[in-house]
């Protein structure tokens, strides 16, 4: 069981920097994301892309923000269950919350902070008949573990990044990988494209496009896929395989948070603006997850929003304490490792 | 500068004809929600970036719009329930050649 004082769910802008905000409070703070990497949708859907409202900032990329903050955090030494969604949460006896992942990894904790931004990333599912009864028969949405598909043949949709990378990388790995897509044209790093080409010419890469997978065969398991092939004569290929992975990017869904009695309204948790706390004490939501009058989406608001959140959660958690907010410049900033970052006193010394 | 007149079909079928103004720098997307004619969270999740369709739309007028960009391309190729006259709603500009601009929200997905 992972312990902490504040558990935040979703590893955004905002929950990252409410790590710093709860550090300096001597708070220690542990991060849930159901992405594999810390960032949201700074690092997943626009790392690459600039932002020009972060106050002392003209220009900063999405990912370096991202990085920068992941800096700036360090010395408090955040936790993360990263690549896991939260999906319950339970009051204990003694007031705190057991919030426990889709793989059962399980975090205990008085305050829990919710930054989900849009919700969890969930991979967006194409629309083909019964895909569902497939689902972990010979259907996946991601690849966990590459390894599972040696030998097989394997049949990746899709005209990304991820469609590219992992049909090169499956390429020395499965049986037989084929790439099938809408266009002929891809999107993706000049040198994957490029990559796909080659082991398409040598016979490694069995490419299908323009052309999109509209059906799936096979009784209890994936036996073959309907490939509809576009052309001057749109044509119909029915293909063995043994796995069909269809790469077509994620989507945010507020996911099973909804269902954790939180007041909700047009996809976002209500919340008081006092401090940002839920209907339910102890349970803050901050960032894109929230709404309340004037609510603005943006990642200004949300290092607001978590700065708040933290002094109210160590009201909570020492009601007895007083307190008093420190300047950083004045107080400088005391790591949990040891570390210490203070403003360089002035020099007194005599001029001769 | 002035609105434009557009109607826009609702995922639930319902259309809604609205006013759009021209000086804002709005484009469709936007106009959307300023209407609130589909659930937040629903639309415009990227924010307009052209990363996400989840504003995508099909024209149902003739109007002249402004041709797509790479990116919108893209990402049409890889969204579902895409038509011959599906756009992305973040791509269209509010103009003054929009005037009775007719469109219909695509399903969410």
């Amino acid at each position: 069981m992972i312990k902490t004082d504040i558990l935040i769910i979703g590893a955004g802008p905002t929950g990252l920097f409410a790590v710093f905000e709860a550090g300096l409070l001597q708070l220690k703070c542990h991060l849930i994301d159901a992405l594999p990497q810390a960032g949201g949708q700074c690092s997943e859907i626009y790392p690459k892309k600039p932002i020009y409202d972060i106050p002392g900032f003209p220009e900063v990329l999405a990912g370096d923000l991202v990085n920068n903050l992941m800096e700036q955090i360090k010395a408090f030494q955040p936790g993360f269950t990263l690549g896991e969604r939260a999906n319950t949460i339970e009051k204990l006896e003694d007031g705190t919350f057991l919030v426990t992942t889709n793989k059962g990894t399980k975090h205990n904790a008085p305050i829990v902070a919710i930054a989900g931004g849009l919700g969890s990333f969930e991979p967006r599912k194409p629309l083909i008949d019964k895909i569902k009864d497939y689902e972990d028969k010979g259907v996946a949405y991601f690849i966990k573990d590459p390894e599972v598909y040696r030998n097989r043949r394997v049949l990746i949709a899709g005209g990304g990044d991820s469609a590219l990378d992992w049909s090169i990388f499956l390429a020395d790995v499965a049986s037989e990988v084929t790439l099938v897509h809408r266009r002929n044209e891809f999107r993706g790093a000049l040198d994957s494209v490029e990559k796909v080409q080659s082991l398409k010419n040598i016979g490694k890469i069995n490419l299908i496009t323009p052309a999109e997978v509209v059906g799936l065969k096979g009784s209890g398991k994936l036996e073959a896929v309907v490939i509809n092939k576009s052309g001057e004569q749109d044509e119909e290929i029915i293909k063995e395989i043994d796995d069909f992975i269809p790469l077509f990017g994620l989507s945010p869904k507020l996911g099973p948070i909804a269902d954790w009695g939180l007041e909700i309204e047009k996809n976002a948790i209500k919340v008081d603006t006092f401090d940002y706390q839920t209907n339910i004490p102890g349970i803050y939501a901050i960032g894109d997850v929230n709404t309340y009058p004037g609510k603005l989406k943006l990642i200004l608001c949300g290092f607001h929003e978590a700065t708040l959140m933290c002094q109210s959660a160590y009201q909570r958690i020492f009601p007895d304490k007083k307190y008093v907010m420190k300047y950083t410049t004045v107080g400088g900033v005391s790591g949990f490792d040891g570390s210490k970052k203070e403003a360089p006193k002035a020099v007194v010394k005599a001029i001769d | 500068m002035s609105d434009v007149k557009i109607k826009i079909k609702d995922r639930d079928g319902v259309v809604h004809e609205v006013d759009a103004p021209t000086d804002m720098n709005m484009n469709l997307m936007e106009i959307v929600r300023s209407y609130e004619l589909a659930p937040e969270g629903t639309i415009g999740i990227c924010g307009g970036m052209a990363m996400c369709a989840s504003c995508q739309c099909y024209v149902e007028s003739d109007h002249q719009l402004p041709e797509m960009s790479d990116d919108e391309d893209a990402m049409l190729a890889e969204a579902f329930n895409v038509k011959d006259n599906s756009r992305l709603g973040c791509q269209i500009h509010i103009t003054e050649d929009l005037e009775g601009l007719e469109v219909e929200l695509a399903p969410e997905s």
